[in-house]
């Protein structure tokens, strides 16, 4: 009953946020529109435009290149970052010399890097996987990090007490705790991903999300930059609940955070 | 006091002095000429106001840091590293979170090389002892306290240590749920006795359990200010034991001493403020 109500009232903002869109758009207020449809399209519009697309079926050659970009940007960033992650970890000395550098790189918005892969690595899917996995390496980078040192020390003194060795104290602390860390971050650096791949494609490309939308934008056709963006948001929702599907599995050791509120 | 018991002593501590260095320089002498030894099944509490230094002690014995004077031996052997044949039971929630109970359980053999089929039956086996048969597949995260606890108890048994060292494991535990885990302890040190160095600072809980009781002062500089056998017949129950006439006059002897260093903790307290 409630989760019914909850469903009709979320459906209700979005309602009226469309209606409110069609009516500024559509019939003038005060002898003039509110919002000119040159600039704001018309959901109308924009609906048609995106049936249009999954018609013809242009558009899944376009999500497949941003999926692929994406996915690419996850592993190889997710698998620099737990390397790393544990390599300044157990290394102390290590962590503390590239420490600044580290810092540095960080605070470069990750955007300015664009230029220089497409440079590098021409217009095809690689400059865009390049500039998600600086994106991605890093919140895994930090996860993996704060994982390995953040293990509980009567954790670390029981399984030593146990009769652990080094090796067998990474594979059985070190190793699931910087995992839930990561984990626990999957739906940022999984955001971050897509970021990296659209922003890329938006920047120079041939093909992909971001591609489509910046054409639309070189027209002023409001209805396509409308449209992209609309198929965009539907796709990071699609991958967030799968993303949450795989948390539930791996995470399943781990304490339901009680919700507050509703 | 209990040198050269010979071969009979599982753990002895001799003139153990920890001291802890100082941010701003000098060093805090936490314990001062500490000894202490247990004989091989025999169950030793030791008992002292808040922050004495009774789990730096236990901490030695366990070869987790080395004493800043004096040694330690196990079995007649001097300790230089962390001690093998020791088990421990900690304090704070050790287990791992992300493994079963069965899996907690069966790591000791895991680690140790024995194949995973056997080790997974014997983990199965100590859980059923412990009163948890029906919980292996749970995470700690959903089990309570105590039962947590006692899958802690089955962790460290199941790699049959010869010393079991004991920091207020059941510290955190509501009075019957304590009284429960004493009785279950006893039960499962009657069946195979091993040594015990018990750290709690509920005299009552010693008592009940303990051959022996030691008494530690109030830090700094902490040391072993008395020592007390404990005639009560075995094998006890841990909540009547407490109704026990013997019981009583023992309390009332070993408090009427303990009672001066908990003050002097608390004095010591308003005076370093």
């Amino acid at each position: 009953m409630r989760q019914t109500k909850l469903f009709f009232l979320q459906m209700l903002v979005a309602a009226i946020a469309l209606a409110l869109w069609h009516t500024l758009t559509t019939y003038p207020l005060f002898g003039r529109l509110l919002l000119d449809p040159f600039f704001f399209s018309k959901p109308l519009d924009v609906a048609a435009r995106i049936v249009k697309w999954f018609r013809e079926g242009t558009i899944w050659y376009h999500l497949g290149i941003t999926l692929t970009e994406a996915m690419l940007a996850f592993v190889a960033g997710s698998i620099a970052g737990i390397l790393v992650g544990f390599w300044f970890a157990r290394k102390p000395l290590i962590a503390a010399v590239f420490d600044p550098y580290v810092k540095m790189v960080n605070s470069l918005p990750r955007l300015v890097l664009a230029p220089i892969f497409t440079l590098w690595l021409g217009l095809g899917i690689w400059s865009k996987v390049a500039l998600g996995v600086t994106l991605v390496f890093f919140i895994v980078f930090f996860n993996v990090y704060q994982g390995v040192k953040e293990v509980s020390p009567s954790i670390l003194a029981n399984a030593r007490m146990l009769g652990m060795s080094e090796r067998q104290l990474m594979r059985h602390v070190y190793w699931p705790s910087a995992l839930s860390w990561m984990f626990s971050s999957l739906h940022t650096s999984v955001g971050f991903a897509v970021v990296g791949a659209v922003v890329g494609e938006y920047l120079g490309s041939a093909a992909g999300l971001g591609y489509i939308i910046q054409q639309a934008e070189g027209i002023f056709d409001a209805a396509g930059v409308f449209a992209g963006m609309i198929v965009l948001a539907a796709f990071v929702i699609v991958i967030d609940a799968v993303v949450t599907l795989v948390e539930k599995r791996l995470l399943i050791w781990r304490p339901k955070v009680t919700e507050v509120g509703v | 006091m209990t040198f050269g018991e010979e071969e009979a002593t599982a753990v002895s501590l001799v003139d153990v002095g920890v001291s802890f260095g100082l941010a701003r320089g000098g060093s805090y002498p936490a314990v001062e000429r500490a000894s202490l030894s247990v004989a091989d099944g025999e169950f030793v509490s030791i008992v002292g106001p808040t922050g004495c230094g009774k789990s730096t002690l236990l901490n030695i014995a366990a070869g987790l840091r080395p004493p800043s004077s004096g040694r330690v031996d196990v079995f007649g052997v001097p300790l230089h590293s962390l001690n093998r044949r020791a088990g421990y039971l900690f304090q704070a929630d050790s287990l791992f979170p992300w493994k079963t109970a069965l899996e907690n359980v069966a790591i000791g053999l895991d680690v140790a090389g024995v194949r995973q089929a056997e080790a997974r039956s014997r983990a199965k086996m100590w859980l059923s002892r412990v009163g948890l048969g029906h919980f292996s597949d749970r995470y700690p995260h959903m089990l309570s306290g105590g039962q947590r606890k006692r899958v802690g108890l089955a962790q460290v048994l199941i790699r049959d240590p010869k010393i079991l060292l004991m920091d207020e494991p059941f510290g955190p535990l509501d009075a019957q749920t304590r009284q429960i885990m004493g009785n279950l302890l006893l039960d499962l040190w009657q069946a195979d006795k091993k040594a015990v160095l018990f750290v709690t600072h509920d005299l009552e809980e010693a008592i009940s359990l303990s051959d022996r009781v030691v008494i530690m002062s109030a830090g700094p500089a902490a040391r072993i200010i008395g020592e007390w056998k404990v005639p009560l017949p075995r094998p006890r129950d841990a909540a009547e034991i407490k109704l026990d006439a013997a019981f009583r006059d023992l309390y009332r002897e070993i408090w009427s001493m303990l009672k001066e260093e908990v003050m002097k903790t608390y004095s010591g307290a308003g005076t370093k403020q």
